[in-house]
């Protein structure tokens, strides 16, 4: 069931934040940024920080003289930021029409019901993250989800318990 | 002047307002959630919508323009079932909780529900659940009530120029909140409780601490003190069901007494010595060149404000602590020695307009040797809870006299519980203090009023004294802008959190519009004009307090007990 499939869109690493300094790097390429530019920046900084910290929101809000509230309820509006770094094992669950119509709406629903978090989130202990995307181009496997780039085709909800804890025991041996 | 036909009546509509506008003057009514007076509406709840003829859809007279000629049904059939529709929708995912509810009795969505007669589920979404947001010592959020109007959004940035909270996400999981669904406490928020005053539902409210209160009233080992600010005496009867405006100063006070409290004292008493600390500040400042403007502090609200979005105006802010601190430390440092009870048994209550007053009770900055001067803070709404659950009738309690020593109180500490009275009762008593003589006509018309900004220039012997008020703090804001840009010539500053001023304060009963607040207003102008004590410096208890105690104004003494300092605050997300 498991394919490795190269794809050039899961090149991010887990775990990777920018410091303080990196944002105001960031920012200075902007010196008179406007309102207009507060997506862009959200985006610039969640593609290198791989998500928004709060220091980051705060820090663009200073920025671009804008209440962090503002920021936030700009940010959550749309699906594509997250405030959460992503976990050691980043699960990107397909949302395509293909995946649709196999079922992965009710993938979602499990996934979040086990790992108790939302899709945008991380577990508590970093471990997972969970990511819903648009078509990530394998719909011949659909409906599909992909783990750090390892690709879980032709699911089923039964299927997902297993796949977890797959994860978690290579993390069990890791530590031993 | 254009004509309308409204139910088939013929009215008079202005050029350029909206229908909603045309129909209030003509005393025909229409519900509304989120048209907010003053603002530019948002069309987000759809409550207002009206028939117009030859219009195939529903219009909203909240943001619909008039035009010549135009015929209304406000309650044509679809029009009712439009409405009834929407207010089944926003009880889809209601918790039906009203027996429960803050609000019980004063919601706009449940008096709406029973007004069209909702009285069957019909739709059942599923219930967004939310955790409550007891995280500030002023408000509670409860995002499961809230309809998704938008008026604690508006009020919080446009009004206040605070934006704590605003809209997140979208959709059915759309909500009301804070930065990153953070408290409240450690938001920008500046506790001014508007967005409560706005709210058509229970989903906030303020921190009751009615609890801590009638403990306090029942523990014998403690002596528990109340005092009331000045705008309490004219807004309490509102929740009575009386016409706002009616002073009920000595009913109110035979009330605090039948409740249990010991000593019943008047902030208005402490307001007029912060008149003699800041008018002396004032004087000292102009002549000793700065820093100016002086900038009043009796707001918590505004401190905080100036804390978080001014810090370089810090300076500026009047040491004075707010009168209702002043009074506390007084009662605890002054009269309890000389009564001969522990300060440590005292237990001091204040009746406060204001849910920020509830925060300013806990700052650590605010106290004398680490002993708070307030313990407990009571809205106008809490009091009146609290006399209903005794049963005490207001209306049939014969008026009784404050207690000594400070229940004495002038006209101008009174009136600072409108904006631009403290303005008022300073340039009295500034006046005073720079040529010894009264100052000729004492009122200070272009100080009065429901504006956002009013400012006034006074020559005092060979001096010009330009001034400002301010309410709202969107309004302080720009004020601050324009200093920050260069302007020079104004002396002080008056800010009030709250536009109109503790009047309208965010603890005052809910449902006022703007004619209750002027009416409020017009009741302490009115104790103004009746009465012959009316500057700070001519209330005898206060002079007889510097006699005794205080020496004079900026003593040290006075430093010990009435004086503080504020520093910059970061704001936490
Ligand atoms: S907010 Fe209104 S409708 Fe909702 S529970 Fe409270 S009283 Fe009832
Ligand atoms: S209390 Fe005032 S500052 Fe705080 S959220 Fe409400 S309106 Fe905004
Ligand atoms: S909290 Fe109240 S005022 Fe704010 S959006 Fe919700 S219902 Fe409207
Ligand atoms: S009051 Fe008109 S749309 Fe809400």
């Amino acid at each position: 069931m498991m394919n490795e499939q190269p794809q050039e869109t899961i090149s991010r690493q887990p775990g990777q934040s920018l410091n303080h300094d990196n944002i105001q790097a960031v920012l200075a390429k902007y010196p008179n940024a406007q309102r207009e530019l507060l997506i862009p920046l959200l985006q610039e900084v969640q593609e290198q920080q791989g998500y928004l910290s709060k220091d980051a929101v705060i820090q663009i809000g200073k920025h671009l003289k804008l209440p962090t509230s503002k920021i936030y309820g700009v940010a959550t509006f749309y699906n594509q930021f997250r405030f959460q770094s992503i976990g050691k094992y980043h699960i990107m669950l397909c949302r395509g029409t293909a995946c649709h119509v196999k079922g992965s709406f009710s993938l979602l629903n499990t996934l979040q019901r086990l790992l108790k978090i939302e899709a945008g989130q991380t577990t508590r202990d970093g471990l997972f993250s969970l990511e819903v995307v648009a078509c990530i181009g394998a719909c011949g496997l659909a409906p599909v989800i992909c783990v750090n780039g390892e690709f879980h085709g032709n699911l089923t909800v039964d299927d997902l318990p297993k796949i977890l804890n797959q994860y978690r025991n290579k993390e069990k041996k890791g530590d031993a | 002047m254009i004509n309308i036909e409204v139910n088939g009546k013929k009215i008079d509509a202005r050029e350029g307002e909206t229908i909603l506008s045309a129909l209030k003057r003509a005393m025909i009514k229409v519900p509304t959630l989120c048209h907010m007076e003053g603002l530019k509406p948002t069309g987000a709840c759809r409550m207002c919508v009206v028939d117009v003829e030859g219009f195939n859809t529903l219009t909203p007279a909240c943001s619909y323009p008039v035009a010549e000629g135009m015929k209304i049904k406000t309650h044509s059939p679809r029009a009712v079932r439009a409405r009834k529709t929407i207010i089944e929708l926003l009880l889809a995912n209601h918790p039906d909780d009203c027996l429960y509810c803050e609000r019980n009795e004063n919601c706009e969505l449940s008096r709406l529900a029973a007004e069209y007669g909702v009285r069957e589920r019909r739709f059942t979404g599923s219930r967004n659940r939310y955790p409550l947001d007891v995280s500030s010592p002023s408000i509670v959020r409860d995002p499961e009530k809230c309809i998704l109007c938008g008026k604690c959004v508006r009020m919080c940035e446009e009004i206040q120029g605070v934006s704590a909270v605003d809209f997140i996400r979208r959709g059915s999981r759309a909500a009301v909140g804070c930065a990153f669904e953070q408290g409240l406490n450690i938001s920008s928020c500046i506790n001014c409780g508007q967005c409560i005053m706005v709210c058509p539902t229970g989903a906030l409210r303020e921190k009751n601490s009615l609890k801590e209160v009638i403990a306090a009233l029942n523990d014998p080992e403690k002596f528990v003190v109340v005092q009331h600010a000045p705008s309490i005496s004219v807004t309490l009867a509102e929740e009575f069901g009386v016409n706002p405006g009616t002073d009920v100063a000595g009913a109110m006070t035979a009330a605090l007494r039948r409740l249990g409290f010991k000593r019943v004292f008047d902030t208005s008493f402490s307001a007029d010595l912060t008149i003699m600390e800041e008018a002396s500040e004032l004087v000292h400042r102009i002549q000793s060149g700065g820093p100016l403007p002086l900038m009043t502090s009796c707001s918590p609200g505004w401190i905080k404000y100036v804390e978080e979005f001014y810090p370089d105006f810090i300076g500026n802010l009047s040491s004075c602590k707010s009168p209702q601190q002043m009074l506390g430390a007084l009662i605890k440092h002054v009269f309890a020695p000389k009564e001969g009870i522990d300060p440590a048994k005292v237990f001091n209550v204040s009746i406060m307009p204001c849910t920020a007053k509830k925060f300013e009770a806990h700052r650590p900055e605010l106290g004398v040797d680490g002993i708070p001067d307030i313990d407990a803070v009571l809205t106008t709404r809490e009091l009146a809870q609290l006399i209903k659950e005794y049963g005490l009738n207001l209306g049939a309690l014969d008026p009784e006299g404050p207690d000594g020593p400070f229940g004495i109180r002038s006209t101008a500490g009174k009136m600072f519980g409108a904006t631009g009275g403290v303005m008022e009762a300073a340039l009295r008593t500034a006046h005073y203090f720079l040529t010894g003589k009264e100052m000729p006509n004492l009122k200070v018309q272009s100080l009065r009023g429901l504006y956002g900004t009013k400012e006034a220039r006074v020559s005092i012997a060979d001096l010009e004294i330009n001034v400002a008020a301010v309410s709202g703090l969107k309004n302080a804001a720009a004020l601050l802008e324009e200093i920050r840009a260069g302007r020079k010539n104004i002396h002080f500053i008056e800010v009030m959190t709250c536009p109109g001023g503790c009047i309208a304060g965010g603890g005052q009963p809910l449902g006022a519009d703007t004619d209750a607040v002027r009416a409020r207003m017009q009741a302490l102008y009115n104790i103004d004009q009746k009465e012959n004590m009316r500057t700070s410096h001519g209330n005898r208890m206060v002079r007889e307090l510097y006699e005794f105690y205080l020496e004079q104004p900026l003593s040290e003494k006075s430093h010990r007990l009435l004086h503080t300092h504020y520093s910059k605050r970061e704001v936490l997300i």
